[in-house]
């Protein structure tokens, strides 16, 4: 990783250098516009950063020779960050995306040094003149995993691997039991938080020990396979989550929900070319294409999948969402009234557990 | 009682690779050689593992290929401290750090390759008995194996000669070198010995525990085995305990979270260290057991000609 940046750090004195000695247009000159990616863990061939990857191949497929692409993997959240962002800056990127919520103040920091760069920053809330914002509504397919989940459980207790206790990991987790107990009212969930977003060990220790209190399909909201990996081992369905996760888990995986941000990747960068750019905020989930289920497994019956897909048409057309009241919490408080739908405000501060998860959400320190 | 057995069993499991690197620091500073690199060894144990396994298919093999990358990197700490003397918690510090990068940098084409998971065996006889048969005897040979390397030590440093003479090299290396002892040597063997063991230690993580190779994934698990064995006051007994100790309290708080108690996570998740440490420490307060078994050399250069 340490290889990765100092070698962009050596390209990026070599370009400074050669910018010196051309003029200090020269960075900035006519040719493939240079758009730049920075990740906060290695692409591998799962998970967060491999989806963002994914839509930079689908960005450079689409516009074929009209942009070079560049990317930084494994940048730590923090100072290391912010230097990253300025060399890529500073060496004629023109569209930078920075795809880690960590990366909000150092984005924000360097793009008032760079007033000409067009800066995208991933799951963020700060924006600036030249810095959009944009996530994916991830509780769209958690709701239909959760659909499937309860329809697949025989022990009726799903089990969920949390990350941190956020409003964003709060709303797959919500929507994931309101898919369940849509179809099996019976269905609890058990939830451990693990306090990182990627530690396989602990990962799986969490998901092996909801397997066994009883927990007969698992799913996660943290970045690697070993979820999946360890309900496989424990003859247990698991529902895998950014990447089509089956080939850990053959006969486990049920399904997954997977991000794809190569759309709006494309459209920033033809918007760059056009020099028509302007600070995205998006919101997308199921009707923009940027959530989508894997393809479910052969084990889930096909009344089920119908059921799937009927609602995932009734998303895509807006007829239906994933937190229509009544929403109630765990204490039976109702969050949302009959009828009415949560906004997408009260989600963005989502804090509590609904009807359906066991034990308690763990304080705000 | 499917959840005691349950728990029993992950927490042997969880405490393996503690035992094994511990268990080879313990023989390391018993000869008075302070290796402060286990993090790093673990690591290095770690990635050579999952190459060799996911290359071969064979568990066997990755155990030997972490064993022999562990032993490698011991044997550079041994040149640095032993032939040329440098400062042993200096050149400790550097090897852990070393071994941090250098095991990223070579894991780089193995992250996110996935091994197939292992399948536990059962003890004949032993893995029968009910409810003990489930949670101590289903385990992956490589806790057999720890187990094994604990009674071996153990009789091996109090009941064997070679096992006394470890010792003496460690207490006091000039007496050691005045009946005849070469105390480098000996010195050398410890810490090849106890790189190798850290090395299995960390094979035993990436092949086994979490059939995944991520960087960094000993997750500070050597220098806890380095505490482990200054808190167990150098006793091998003790060090089994810590370790079991950690690995319980690990997995105690998920199955507490799991069951839904109201703790807040953050502080369940420290409490395996502070309870490992607490205990430890009151175990061991005896201010003289501690001088008794300490090496009394412990961490100071030797020159046999000095």
């Amino acid at each position: 990783m340490a290889f990765t940046r100092r070698k962009l750090l050596k390209t990026a004195a070599a370009a400074a250098g050669t910018a010196l000695a051309a003029g200090p247009l020269a960075a900035f000159a006519q040719g493939p516009l240079k758009v730049a990616f920075v990740y906060v863990s290695p692409v591998g061939d799962a998970g967060w950063t491999f989806q963002h990857d994914q839509g930079r191949k689908q960005m450079e497929q689409a516009l074929g020779g009209k942009v070079t692409t560049k990317f930084v993997e494994s940048v730590p959240e923090g100072a290391d960050a912010e230097r990253v962002i300025r060399e890529l800056a500073a060496s004629g990127h023109a569209l930078i995306f920075t795809t880690s919520f960590g990366y909000m103040n150092p984005t924000i920091k360097v793009a008032s040094s760079f007033p000409k760069v067009h800066f995208e920053h991933a799951t963020g809330y700060k924006t600036a003149k030249n810095v959009g914002i944009y996530n994916a509504r991830f509780y769209e397919g958690r709701y239909l995993a959760g659909v499937i989940a309860g329809s697949m459980t025989k022990s009726n207790t799903l089990g969920y691997v949390g990350a941190f206790p956020i409003p964003e990991v709060l709303q797959g987790m919500n929507a994931f039991i309101r898919g369940a107990r849509s179809v099996n009212p019976k269905a609890e969930m058990r939830v451990i938080w693990v306090n990182s977003w990627y530690d396989p060990g602990r990962e799986r220790e969490a998901a092996m020990t909801l397997i066994s209190q009883g927990s007969d399909v698992v799913t996660h909201h943290t970045d690697s396979t070993a979820a999946v990996q360890a309900a496989e081992e424990k003859g247990v369905y698991a529902v895998g989550y950014h990447s089509d996760m089956s080939k850990y888990g053959a006969k486990a995986h049920l399904t997954a929900v997977t991000h794809h941000w190569g759309n709006h990747y494309t459209k920033m960068a033809q918007d760059t070319l056009a020099g028509k750019a302007q600070p995205s905020n998006l919101w997308g989930g199921m009707k923009e294409g940027m959530i989508k289920l894997a393809p479910i497994s052969a084990a889930v019956p096909a009344d089920v999948k119908a059921k799937v897909a009927a609602l995932e048409k009734d998303i895509i057309a807006g007829k239906f969402h994933p937190f229509t009241g009544p929403v109630k919490d765990q204490s039976g408080k109702e969050r949302v009234a009959a009828g009415a739908v949560m906004t997408d405000k009260d989600m963005g501060v989502m804090d509590f557990y609904v009807e359906g998860i066991q034990g308690q959400l763990p304080k705000k320190q | 009682m499917d959840t005691v057995v349950a728990i029993l069993a992950a927490t042997l499991a969880a405490g393996t690779p503690l035992v094994f690197a511990a268990l080879g620091e313990l023989v390391v500073e018993k000869a008075g050689v302070l290796n402060l690199g286990v993090e790093g060894m673990m690591l290095i144990g770690a990635i050579a593992g999952f190459a060799a396994t996911a290359a071969s298919g064979s568990v066997w093999v990755g155990v030997l290929a972490g064993m022999a990358a562990g032993a490698v990197l011991a044997l550079v700490f041994a040149v640095l401290t032993l032939t040329l003397q440098a400062n042993q918690v200096a050149a400790g510090l550097a090897l852990s750090i070393f071994g941090v990068g250098l095991s990223a940098f070579v894991g780089r084409d193995f992250v996110s390759i996935a091994l197939p998971g292992q399948t536990p065996t059962r003890v004949p006889l032993l893995g029968e008995i009910p409810w003990l048969g489930d949670a101590l005897f289903n385990q992956h040979w490589l806790v057999y194996l720890s187990w094994a390397l604990f009674v071996a030590l153990a009789w091996f440093l109090y009941r064997s000669r070679p096992g006394l003479v470890l010792r003496a090299v460690g207490e006091s290396p000039s007496s050691a070198t005045a009946i005849g002892y070469k105390v480098i040597a000996i010195r050398y063997l410890a810490t090849l010995f106890g790189g190798a063991c850290a090395g299995v230690g960390g094979a035993y993580l990436s092949t086994v525990y979490t059939p995944l190779w991520v960087e960094g994934m000993t997750a500070g698990r050597g220098w806890i085995a380095l505490a482990l064995v200054v808190f167990a006051t150098w006793r091998p007994g003790r060090v089994m305990l810590g370790a079991y100790l950690f690995g319980g309290v690990t997995i105690a708080q998920f199955f507490a979270q799991g069951a839904g108690a109201a703790i807040a996570s953050q502080l369940l998740s420290s409490l395996p260290y502070l309870a490992t440490i607490v205990v430890l420490v009151i175990i061991s307060r005896d201010a003289n057991l501690i001088r008794l078994n300490a090496p009394v050399s412990l961490g100071q250069p030797y020159h046999p000609d000095h």
